[in-house]
């Protein structure tokens, strides 16, 4: 049957192939004086690698030969909608969580930083600049819907529920840490809101993503997918090519949300690449449909990424998101970003351009906004961070003997050896440990 | 990413630490101003040598290895590229296949697990897989090791596993001096070499000879160095450990036990000669290093005597100091000690030794 099949199919390649011979010679003797058409031939060529029509031009495909791919926007700097069919008409309510999380993110991070400096905690990274695309796109997800984060995207958790104090324990890597103390700050993870833990290695969390994705799409009546998170530095990195191949050639219901943010630590994205950003490699690279948004416009990240949610599971397929906004911050707490670009040009996004401005002014627009009481928030959001601070510091660390777990799902034999010998150790000498920081 | 947290700790780690017996009047160099050098001689002496890898040039490296290069010789010899370890490692690979001398930064050894493949299967196989027709003379180099506070991702010791492999040439410089020689050494070798640095010796100065600053000034791949003679017990270790090493001589010597301790330098090929003959004399070894113990360093040089004569000269088991079997923790004082430091290898070396040790420590008094 298949050999059948395979043959009726070559003998069609072959009978193609005899009309496309036609079509040269007619073209070469009709066209004769003037050379070679350089018309598209009518017929398509067949090959197993590229459907495609043929053309008897020679030419070199240059990359100023494509248009970029457009940027989304809803909202101007002003906060004004321009078209209003684009209003995603979300109530008071709702843009008000938006406007406060990215407030409240933002404070937070004002603070930890500094807490940072004064060696409080041993590092930090902070989210200025790119609220809007954390809080845009956790805000059109489901609560079912995982995410793959990569460091910077701590408004997705706040979006989602997670606390200051749970924010701030992990800095502290204290006995309420839900990471129990084992990773540097920032390494955020909760099995409760549907986020996995952040892991140091860059892009890593790429490929693990569209598995992720692969692995849902196999779940019968399947209604969720995966967000995956990622700088347009770390789209450098093998691991990026594989995850997009792969979410291509397989099918998975994941969105690959590129946080182009032009700068991975002090390298722009001028030298990072030399295309159309992440989104011009979708497309056409690879096969697979994009979006590219304004990243500081938190009702375009919004919209988009609706579409984009609404797309992979209706189709099974991945989507490219592409949102484009400037690190304000420095890139983490060992940078200072002003050796490599000017604090005029920090200054412009950390203002006028600043996500937070613009859905302010939209507030403003709307007669939702009113500066008491959002300068009441800042100064509550202010305090209960400062008091967290001060809570956590204090707390003990985890249990010490907890130090034997999570190395292996099952403790194996060595390990609850040693532990057993420490719990004996320790309590024969318990004067000399100072156990009281450590959680009983 | 986490890349550059570790510049915080190189900076901060600005300990004069010195076990030099020398006049304080020696000239002193630090770990990251020896590997500048290094890299400046060889950039002058041989144009085809280059430096690659992330920020190394306008930022000067993410540890300021670099520094003070790419405005010296250009974008053409000092070349910052994307973040794709597997992409550059490949590119510096090929580029040396082809005639030249690329040495290939990593920000740390913990990113080049992304491109092991072009280091191992590439750069350390092709001369045998050509038969001889295509050398790779490369360099790869970087912090390797725990540095302070960066938790498991980025704490781990890559010695035992470059040196696993044939085909590669694996150095692990300790002082100033071992890091200037070492690396123009590595970088005139026709083959590849792996240098794996350490972050927080970068800011450590150490006095150095005058010989030291000389132009051809080269350490030989494969020979060991005796850091501090002794006859009572051998000391092994690399990069590091070595300071502990030396540390805890200073400690024995006080209980009246004079350790001999060698700096390895170089892991592939290993100097066992140099450490058979100490243990001739000494006939007590500990072997110290920062990695874990399983198929470690200390477990290769204790496979080499037991297959050697030299085995039948020790009086007392070897004893491995190694990093604790665990994935790096985050917390400080795990992570201190997590590693062997001085106090453990006290210890090691009074239970190796024994009776011969209470003798000793009851002599001194």
């Amino acid at each position: 049957m298949s050999f059948l099949r395979k043959s009726v199919q070559l003998l069609g390649a072959v009978g193609r192939n005899q009309q496309h011979l036609k079509a040269i010679r007619g073209a070469i003797s009709a066209a004769a004086p003037r050379g070679y058409s350089s018309e598209a031939s009518t017929d398509y060529a067949n090959f197993p690698g590229a459907k495609a029509p043929f053309v008897s031009k020679l030419k070199l495909n240059m990359p100023e030969d494509y248009a970029p791919i457009p940027i989304y926007r809803v909202m101007d700097r002003d906060g004004f909608i321009a078209d209003e069919s684009q209003d995603p008409q979300l109530g008071r309510e709702v843009v008000e969580k938006m406007f406060r999380d990215m407030v409240l993110l933002n404070t937070m991070d004002k603070i930890l930083y500094e807490s940072q400096r004064q060696g409080r905690i041993s590092f930090y990274m902070t989210n200025f600049g790119e609220e809007a695309s954390h809080i845009g796109s956790a805000a059109a997800l489901e609560m079912r819907d995982l995410i793959y984060a990569q460091y910077r995207e701590a408004g997705v958790l706040v979006w989602r529920g997670f606390r200051i104090d749970q924010f701030i324990d992990q800095c502290f890597g204290n006995q309420d840490d839900l990471g129990r103390g084992k990773q540097m700050p920032v390494h955020y993870g909760s099995k409760e809101l549907n986020f996995v833990t952040i892991s140091s290695p860059l892009s890593t969390q790429m490929p693990q993503a569209v598995g992720a994705a692969y692995a849902m799409k196999l779940r019968p009546d399947n209604d969720a997918c995966v967000v995956c998170y990622f700088g347009e530095g770390a789209a450098s990195e093998g691991d990026a090519h594989a995850a997009f191949n792969f979410a291509a050639t397989l099918g998975c219901p994941v969105i690959l949300f590129c946080r182009n943010n032009g700068f991975a630590i002090s390298t722009p994205s001028h030298e990072q690449y030399k295309g159309d950003g992440i989104a011009g490699r979708g497309p056409m690279g690879y096969g697979i449909a994009t979006i590219r948004v304004d990243g500081t416009d938190v009702f375009a990240v919004y919209n988009a990424m609706k579409a984009a949610k609404e797309y992979v599971l209706k189709e099974n397929k991945p989507v490219v998101f592409e949102a484009l906004a400037y690190r304000v911050s420095h890139h983490s707490t060992s940078d200072d970003s002003t050796a490599y670009r000017s604090a005029d040009e920090i200054e412009v996004w950390n203002s006028v351009e600043h996500p937070i401005s613009k859905l302010k002014r939209y507030m403003v627009h709307k007669g939702w906004f009113n500066e008491e009481e959002e300068s009441a928030f800042v100064k509550d959001v202010r305090k209960r961070v400062l008091k967290q601070i001060a809570v956590s510091e204090k707390k003990t660390k985890p249990n010490w003997s907890e130090m034997f777990e999570g190395v292996y799902a099952e403790m194996p034999q060595h390990l609850v050896e040693q532990q057993k010998e420490l719990q004996q150790h320790v309590e024969a000498h318990k004067e000399f440990y100072p156990l009281k920081n450590f959680k009983q | 990413m986490l890349r550059s947290r570790l510049v915080q700790a190189a900076c901060s780690a600005q300990r004069a630490f010195s076990t030099s017996q020398k006049a304080l009047a020696a000239k002193q160099m630090t770990v990251r101003d020896a590997l500048n050098s290094a890299l400046d001689d060889e950039l002058a002496r041989d144009d085809r040598v280059f430096l690659i890898g992330e920020e190394v040039a306008q930022y000067d490296g993410a540890y300021k290895v670099s520094r003070g290069l790419w405005k010296k010789y250009g974008d053409k010899r000092i070349i910052d590229t994307p973040i794709t370890e597997m992409g550059f490692a490949g590119i510096a690979t090929g580029a040396a296949m082809a005639g030249l001398r690329p040495v290939c930064e990593f920000m740390t050894f913990n990113f080049a697990m992304q491109a092991i493949d072009h280091i191992i299967n590439s750069a350390a196989k092709t001369f045998y897989m050509s038969a001889g027709a295509v050398n790779v003379p490369i360099v790869f180099r970087g912090p390797n090791g725990a540095a302070q506070g960066v938790a498991a991702q980025h704490s781990q010791c890559f010695a035992a596993w470059y040196a696993h492999c044939p085909g590669l040439k694996v150095v692990s410089p300790y002082d100033s001096e071992d890091a200037r020689g070492l690396l123009k050494a590595a970088i005139r070798d026709p083959d590849p070499v792996v240098v794996l640095e350490n972050e927080l010796m970068y800011g450590t100065a150490f006095p150095i000879g005058d010989n030291v600053t000389d132009k051809d000034f080269l350490v030989p791949i494969g020979k060991a160095k005796i850091m501090r003679p002794g006859k009572d017990i051998t000391i092994v270790a690399h990069s590091k450990a070595v300071e502990t090493s030396l540390l805890a001589a200073a400690e024995l010597a006080k209980k009246g036990i004079e350790a001999e301790v060698i700096n390895l330098r170089s892991i592939r090929p290993l100097d066992a000669a140099t450490i058979f003959a100490s243990v001739r004399k000494t006939h007590h070894l500990i072997t110290v290093e920062n990695g874990w113990p399983q198929h470690g360093v200390g477990a290769e040089i204790c496979a080499r005597i037991m297959e050697d004569q030299t085995f039948f000269e020790l009086d007392a088991p070897v004893w491995r100091c190694a990093g604790v079997d665990v994935p790096m923790p985050y917390a400080k004082t795990l992570e201190a000690h997590a590693l062997p430091r001085v106090q453990d290898l006290v210890e090691a070396a009074l239970k190796v030794l024994g009776g011969k040790a209470g003798k000793a420590v009851a002599g001194a008094k």
